[in-house]
């Protein structure tokens, strides 16, 4: 039977020659290597439970009085938006399942995206040829991001309504374009009724579309410029060491998939995410102390708690405001610096070939101490985001801490900066050593054979 | 790791010379070992082991079944269809074959157990929390067994190949760019229709932004208004007046314009301090019957509300980024992100002493924005 289509199917578009070579294609063997995948296989899992969640969700303003199962929330008036996420959670059955799988999913999705792009940093598989790949790949990052910020907004819960006025803020603050941008996305000054239809119709068609676009391209890149490799025997610029596509790697490909969904799926089940009913419903009157943004976004709330107060105006007139600084021009330049990091890389060390192989983190000191004091700087800021939970915790005022890491927030990075340099560049000296050692040791071996050998010649 | 001798690599194209010498040890040449795989090695080492003890025997590996390269005949086929020019480096050899498919089988079967388990709580009502727990062991079944038949029952060859390398080589460029000017001096030469497709482009561009209209206002329609309007009474949320001695010192309380009650914009705090500590701006004076002041509630930082008052300094906070604002000096900025102060609402006792609107808000409440007055 499954002959008999494929013959079919071959007979009509010669397709044998392309299946043979995607069949014999070389992946190599590294656990670091699946961690693009677990990001590939959640967003398969999101757009599954999408389409499951999108058949309820109700993505409208619309005003209503809630008389559903739920008996606290009963009487109080809503956004629709809000009482059909209710209604998913508590009235459809495996509905709250499948809605906590799509919150897990995201942040898995955003979260493996992260830890595969630190991954291609530290090992330096940014070079040349994949530079155009990393490009393809920091924009996955933006759009997952942005798509799950627009995710968790348009529930219409007090928690995504502060979100959406910070959202508003933000965008309102951009020099010039500020306040049409922001009535283009959000139609008006929040809270207004264009919002959440607008933001719904951007989270689940044009970003997801591109998205998906984006990871064909990806993709399509990686199989035509094939996997980079770690450095070890056999391992050059001319070749590729792995095993093939069929059946070893595909089989295990498939393995993670499932174990992935199966790990997404019992968080899903078991472990609470975005109770939007303890919340209730957006009253912006209300407030929610201790409230935080999603944690792929913690670290540009930690930034708007730290920077000091600073806006530009004259002649009467304000012209950047405060919150432009720390949440637009800040993560805008971090972004711009990476995207261009493997052209700066190429541009700093003199090097423009070709790089099929992996450079180690401490072969490569300035670029691993970096990476480390960016991410002890978007650890503190990370704990910045949080700082009135980390206060209630530690017993401090939240002037102190905001004090402490004021100071943290410079000193951080460039000690781990200054530690991790310190620490690659001494284990390549250590590895030099070694590797002179040996090499002597081979020479000397060699010279004694040699003066034996000599006086025969 | 060594590095490996000739001897130990067999050639795809050139066929099999020593197949015996990969059936009963597991080669480490240029392998990098994977963690999951060498949990798993560990695991049913450890379970060939305990059977050992448990039968007093060691299962030898069968010689030829198990090992599929042997006699391979299917590779000399393969070479004389021309295939890769590719070396296996390493193979691992199926040596569990009985146990791999004893553990691959035991997985299906939890997985099985899992989607049986999904079914009947699903039909019988159960909890999102039992659906998940089925629906996890279901998958992660399913993905084992497939993870312990790639490790176990299948040959992972190591193959090293060639590399195409990125960079073309200058003739196949240079082909490419001749096709290319051919077809696209045939454009250029016709320039009017070349402005045409420049004009249909320029329009289409025109359609496409003229589109984003329907999106509906500008900003400047609601933008730059303050709400309160002067002689308009300020209302609690429950819609009752509030009269100048109604609060006491150091309470305070939310309050809208009559005709708007629960506005986001609109919405106002008022607070009572003592007159003697008050150091308004001298152009404010009058504007705080009896300690009663009003300021807009919305931050001008990022716009949540500004929910918190502490009575002691007589600072009001933000909770979202934990801006503080003076009340005494008219809500100036004192501590946190914000640099910008509340806009204060005039107030004025009427003749029955509730209190009124004397005007708008000293500034447009809300977050800041390009040219905001």
């Amino acid at each position: 039977m499954i002959g008999f289509l494929a013959r079919t199917v071959d007979n009509r578009l010669r397709a044998s020659k392309f299946l043979r070579s995607a069949i014999n294609h070389v992946f190599p063997d590294h656990w670091s290597f699946m961690l693009g995948e677990i990001a590939l296989y959640s967003f398969a899992i999101l757009v599954a439970t999408g389409v499951f969640l999108a058949l309820f969700f109700d993505g409208s303003s619309a005003k209503v009085i809630y008389h559903g199962s739920y008996g606290p929330l009963r009487g109080v008036e809503m956004d629709k938006a809000l009482e059909s996420v209710i209604h998913i959670s508590f009235d459809v059955p495996a509905g709250l399942l499948i809605r906590q799988i799509h919150h897990w999913a995201a942040n898995i999705f955003i979260g493996a995206i992260l830890v595969h792009q630190a991954r291609i940093f530290f090992t330096a598989a940014f070079r040349k040829p994949r530079e155009l790949n990393w490009v393809v790949g920091m924009t996955l990052l933006v759009l997952a991001m942005v798509n799950g910020y627009l995710g968790y907004s348009i529930c219409g819960d007090l928690l995504s309504g502060a979100g959406m006025r910070i959202g508003y803020s933000i965008l309102l603050s951009v020099p010039v374009i500020g306040p049409w941008i922001t009535f283009l996305f959000m139609g008006g000054t929040v809270p207004v009724d264009a919002t959440i239809p607008r933001m719904f119709a951007l989270h689940v068609f044009l970003v997801p579309a591109l998205i998906t676009v984006l990871i064909a391209v990806h993709l399509g890149i990686i199989w035509r410029q094939m996997h980079t490799n770690y450095p070890g025997p056999h391992r050059t610029n001319k070749t590729i060491v792995g095993s093939r596509l069929w059946p070893s790697y595909t089989l295990k490909s498939l393995g993670l998939f499932l174990l992935i969904f199966a790990v997404i799926a019992a968080l899903g089940g078991l472990v609470q995410i975005d109770p939007v009913w303890v919340y209730g419903p957006y009253n912006p009157v209300a407030i929610l102390p201790g409230a935080q943004p999603d944690w792929y976004l913690g670290w540009v709330e930690g930034a708007m708690r730290l920077f000091p107060g600073v806006h530009i105006a004259s002649s009467g007139k304000l012209w950047v405001p405060e919150v432009f600084f720390p949440a637009v021009l800040f993560p805008a330049g971090l972004f711009l610096l990476l995207y261009l990091y493997p052209f700066l890389d190429e541009l700093f060390t003199f090097d423009a070939r070709e790089h099929h192989v992996l450079r180690l983190p401490s072969e490569q000191p300035f670029n691993t101490a970096f990476g480390c004091g960016l991410l002890a700087l978007l650890v503190v800021l990370e704990f910045a985001g949080g700082d009135d939970v980390v206060a209630l915790a530690g017993d401090l005022s939240v002037v102190e801490i905001r004090a402490i890491l004021r100071v943290l927030v410079f000193v951080l990075p460039v000690i781990t900066w200054a530690i991790s340099y310190a620490l690659c560049r001494r284990a390549r000296r250590r590895r030099q050593e070694r590797q002179k050692a040996a090499e002597l040791e081979a020479l000397g071996d060699a010279g004694s054979t040699s003066e034996v050998m000599e006086p025969q010649a | 790791m060594k590095e490996p001798d000739q001897g130990d690599r067999v050639s795809e194209t050139g066929g099999v010379d020593r197949p015996a010498t990969f059936a009963p040890s597991r080669k480490q040449v240029g392998k990098t070992a994977t963690v999951p795989g060498s949990l798993l090695a560990l695991g049913v080492l450890l379970w060939e082991w305990a059977t050992k003890v448990v039968r007093s025997q060691s299962h030898p590996p069968r010689p030829d079944s198990a090992n599929p390269i042997a006699g391979c005949a299917e590779c000399a086929e393969k070479a004389k269809r021309g295939a890769k020019p590719s070396e296996v480096l390493e193979v691992e050899p199926v040596s569990h074959e009985q146990i791999g498919t004893f553990l691959v089988v035991c997985a299906f079967l939890v997985a099985l157990a899992g989607g049986i388990g999904f079914l009947i709580t699903y039909w019988t009502g159960g909890s999102n929390l039992l659906l998940g727990a089925t629906v996890a062991l279901f998958f992660g079944g399913l993905g084992m067994a497939l993870i312990l038949w790639s490790h176990l029952l299948t040959l992972n060859r190591q193959v090293e190949e060639p590399r195409e390398q990125m960079q073309p080589p200058p003739h196949e460029r240079e082909a490419a760019v001749e096709d290319f000017q051919a077809g696209a001096n045939q454009v250029h030469r016709r320039g009017l229709l070349k402005w045409m497709i420049a004009g249909a482009s320029g329009t289409f561009a025109a359609m496409f932004l003229t589109m984003f209209r329907s999106l509906g206002q500008s900003p400047d329609s609601t933008i730059y208004s303050t709400v309160w309007k002067r002689g308009q009474r300020l209302m609690t949320s429950e819609g009752k007046p509030v009269s100048v001695n109604m609060l006491v010192p150091g309470s305070t309380v939310i309050v809208f314009p009559e005709d708007s009650i629960g506005s986001e914009k609109a919405q106002t705090v008022l607070l009572r301090v003592d007159e003697a500590l008050l150091q308004l701006p001298s152009d404010r004076t009058g504007w705080a019957p009896n300690g009663n002041l009003a300021f807009s509630r919305v931050c001008t930082h990022a716009g949540c509300a500004v929910g918190m008052y502490e009575t002691t300094t007589h600072q009001l906070m933000c909770p979202c980024h934990q801006s503080t604002f003076d009340v005494l000096r008219g809500a100036v900025p004192s501590g946190g992100p914000a640099d910008r102060a509340l806009p204060q609402l005039p107030l004025y006792a009427d003749a029955d002493g509730v209190l009124r609107a004397g005007g708008g808000f000293s500034d447009i409440p809300g977050p800041g924005y390009w040219g905001m007055p």
